[in-house]
């Protein structure tokens, strides 16, 4: 493990920014906190969360695929991605560094997205363990440690020092960087701050959802569930949900005509939406009960049913403080798995 | 606090639903928390144990009217500044006032959660408020955190309109007074800056969005079945923004779409996730109608004609360039 003064972290950041586009949780003036690129002067947020996650930074909403260009009777298909350069994300939290697992599900399986791995590879991420998880975070139901995070390098933060430790081989390269400003530690003091944010963790008001109601195998007793009707009334399709959370990775791709030539970008989709998938034939979910519950049922059923298990929310808390009818996946969990987990 | 207690909701909404007068009723329901109140439909005297009223009740139920009012007769709770929506969904058709019993709720004003986290910090477990107090406990403070109510008030309730219910069946209380606030203070700021300053500004703050689409889908008055931007044969159909370019173009069209059917309600900035003051862009709209064709407020009268709709020879030119400063001094 290396170790550094807390007041040398401007340092640090310099010298990661001196090798790679360095992206960071920053303070904004109304409260929350929102992932921008590192340039001297701008400090890590102490936030938790910020608005939305640093899914953006390897699946942004909106991204240029192709160019197709008429020229007489032919055309010509040009791969206009843009070039991704080495940047280092730091200050992931263990909820999003989960939700990375996640998404490498979906898009590093055959067929691989290219535009997908390509940030992947090219990104390290850095994150940070926890010391104030708040009222909405629930990502220990969900077997995530938020004390010791994973990623290509996991950071702690104390009052005075912070502790690096690297986890991958990409990690390892990125403590080379900032050697100079480490030193070795054995990194007693980690452990004391994790028994602090230990206790806190045992008193989290959601740490029980039930997820073992929840899993693989379950469509056929969770899909016609007399709750979903309920639990829809309020929702206005307005896919904010979608939009914050980390792992929704469900995208449209479009075809935006300038003149002789047509971009072919994709930008996130969300299941909220009445025109989402729409097909010659119509669309597959007429209803907002049917589009609301496939939300809920593909994180906690379908997810895992495809994934050895793996549930698709990690429990960050984004969807409850940003629905703008305080319906969320939480309340979906205990009308339906009942109120704590058995 | 509200004055007006929720045992004196219940207990109409108890009546009212045991006389079969009414077949649901639309009110708050309790969240996990003390502040995360979801509007909900109310089918039995049985489920409205979870019933709530109270400082976090700032959604307006009046659009919920058009969905429900198709399966039941409803008894809506309605905040003064919620009844403008009512009676402008109702100049526009969008359901029959006889299936709607308006029960007139008086209003403290209500609480914005992101205001009071700003305050009491994270980790908040319990909210209790007594008087012009709120108590927070968090997980990170062993003594309850006390907040003056005033302020972590909603922008809108800072800024209300009105505490006089424009429409109603019944109220729970004696007639509200017209308030005094001046909304228009934060429009009449941006007025004075340099067109450059107020790009910037307005740059600044519609970079952020998401294109969640919280902002109109809360709206009472986007109401059309299928919008512009989620309607693949429109041409303007747009689920992300492109750019920022395309982004503001949301923004204006639908500003200029809700233009004298906006009762400034303030739902659009109450839901933003990214905290951006949707407000002020109607407000802006509402200030200069004011200005151009006399003193308009949408949803205060059911069938009013917004002067937007209704041509008057005395009308000013519909070319002549108004910014707000006399050019002629
Ligand atoms: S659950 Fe909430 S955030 Fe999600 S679509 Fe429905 S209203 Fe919008
Ligand atoms: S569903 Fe909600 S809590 Fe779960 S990962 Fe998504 S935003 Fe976070
Ligand atoms: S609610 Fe806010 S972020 Fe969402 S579309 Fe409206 S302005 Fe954009
Ligand atoms: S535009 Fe905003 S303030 Fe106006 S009616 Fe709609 S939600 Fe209310």
């Amino acid at each position: 493990m290396r170790k550094c003064a807390l007041s040398k972290l401007p340092d640090v950041f310099e010298k990661i920014a001196s090798e790679m586009t360095l992206f960071l949780p920053v303070d904004r003036e109304d409260g929350r906190a929102e992932y921008q690129q590192w340039v001297p002067g701008k400090a890590l947020s102490d936030a938790l969360t910020t608005v939305k996650s640093p899914k953006d930074l390897f699946f942004p909403q909106t991204e240029d695929l192709m160019r197709f260009k008429v020229e007489g009777k032919k055309i010509a298909i040009d791969d206009i991605r843009e070039d991704v350069e080495p940047f280092a994300v730091f200050g992931v939290r263990a909820c999003d560094v989960r939700s990375l697992d996640i998404l490498d599900r979906v898009f590093l399986t055959e067929p691989r997205d290219s535009y997908y791995a390509e940030k992947r590879e090219k990104g390290v991420v850095v994150s940070l363990s926890c010391e104030k998880p708040a009222e909405t975070c629930f990502c220990t139901a969900f077997g995530i440690d938020p004390l010791t995070s994973a990623g290509d390098v996991a950071v702690w933060k104390t009052e005075t020092a912070l502790f690096f430790k690297a986890n991958t081989e990409k990690g390892g390269a990125f403590l080379k960087i900032i050697e100079e400003l480490t030193e070795d530690t054995a990194g007693e003091e980690v452990e004391a701050v994790k028994a602090k944010t230990e206790k806190i963790l045992q008193k989290l008001p959601l740490r029980d959802v039930p997820v073992n109601a929840f899993g693989g195998g379950k469509t056929q007793a969770l899909f016609d569930r007399p709750e979903w009707d309920t639990l829809s009334e309020s929702c206005l399709g307005c896919g904010t949900c979608t939009f914050v959370c980390p792992t929704c990775q469900c995208y449209d791709i479009k075809d935006f005509s300038a003149g002789n030539a047509v971009i072919r970008y994709r930008c996130w989709d969300s299941c909220m939406y009445s025109e989402f998938t729409k097909m010659a034939h119509g669309n597959n979910r007429v209803t907002q009960k049917e589009r609301f519950r496939q939300r809920f049922m593909h994180k906690l059923v379908y997810f895992p049913e495809n994934h050895d298990g793996l549930f698709s929310c990690v429990g960050c808390g984004r969807c409850l403080r940003s629905c703008p009818v305080s319906m969320n996946i939480v309340k979906v969990m205990r009308k339906i798995g009942g109120k704590h987990n058995a | 606090m509200q004055k007006m207690t929720r045992e004196a909701l219940l207990e109409k909404a108890r009546e009212l639903l045991s006389s079969g007068k009414v077949s649901a009723v639309l009110g708050w329901k309790k969240g996990e928390f003390d502040y995360d109140v979801t509007p909900a439909v109310f089918d039995s005297v049985d489920a409205l144990e979870d019933f709530v009223w109270g400082d976090f009740c700032g959604a307006n139920l009046s659009k919920y009217l058009i969905k429900e009012t198709k399966k039941h007769r409803v008894l809506v709770f309605l905040k003064p500044c919620d009844t403008y929506s009512m009676n402008q969904l109702l100049t526009e058709h969008r359901f029959e006032r006889e299936q709607v019993h308006a029960v007139g709720v008086p209003c403290d004003g209500m609480a914005d959660i992101n205001l009071l986290r700003r305050k009491a910090g994270e980790g908040i477990v319990s909210v209790d408020s007594i008087g012009e107090e709120i108590k927070v406990e968090t997980l990170y403070s062993d003594e309850p955190v006390i907040i003056d109510r005033r302020e972590v008030l909603l922008e809108r309730c800072v800024n209300c309109k009105s505490k006089k219910h424009a429409a109603f069946d019944e109220l729970l209380s004696d007639a509200g007074e017209d308030s005094s606030s001046d909304r228009f203070q934060d429009v009449e700021k941006l007025e004075s800056m340099t067109p450059d300053e107020r790009f910037e500004f307005w740059q600044n703050e519609l970079s952020r969005c998401i294109r969640c689409n919280a902002c109109r889908d809360v709206c009472p008055a986007c109401t059309c079945e299928t919008c512009v931007f989620n309607n693949p044969s429109s041409g303007a159909e747009n689920k992300a923004p492109v750019n920022s370019f395309e982004e503001q173009m949301f923004h204006i069209i639908r500003a200029f779409h809700v233009a004298g059917r906006c009762t400034d309600c303030g739902e659009c900035a109450r839901v933003c996730p990214e905290h951006i003051p949707l407000h002020l862009i109607n407000r802006k709209i509402i200030k200069d109608m004011n200005a151009f064709y006399g003193v308009f407020q949408a949803g205060a009268e059911v069938g009013a004609k917004s002067p937007l709709l209704d041509y008057t020879v005395s009308d000013i030119e519909p070319g002549a360039v108004f910014d707000g400063r006399d050019h002629d001094a």
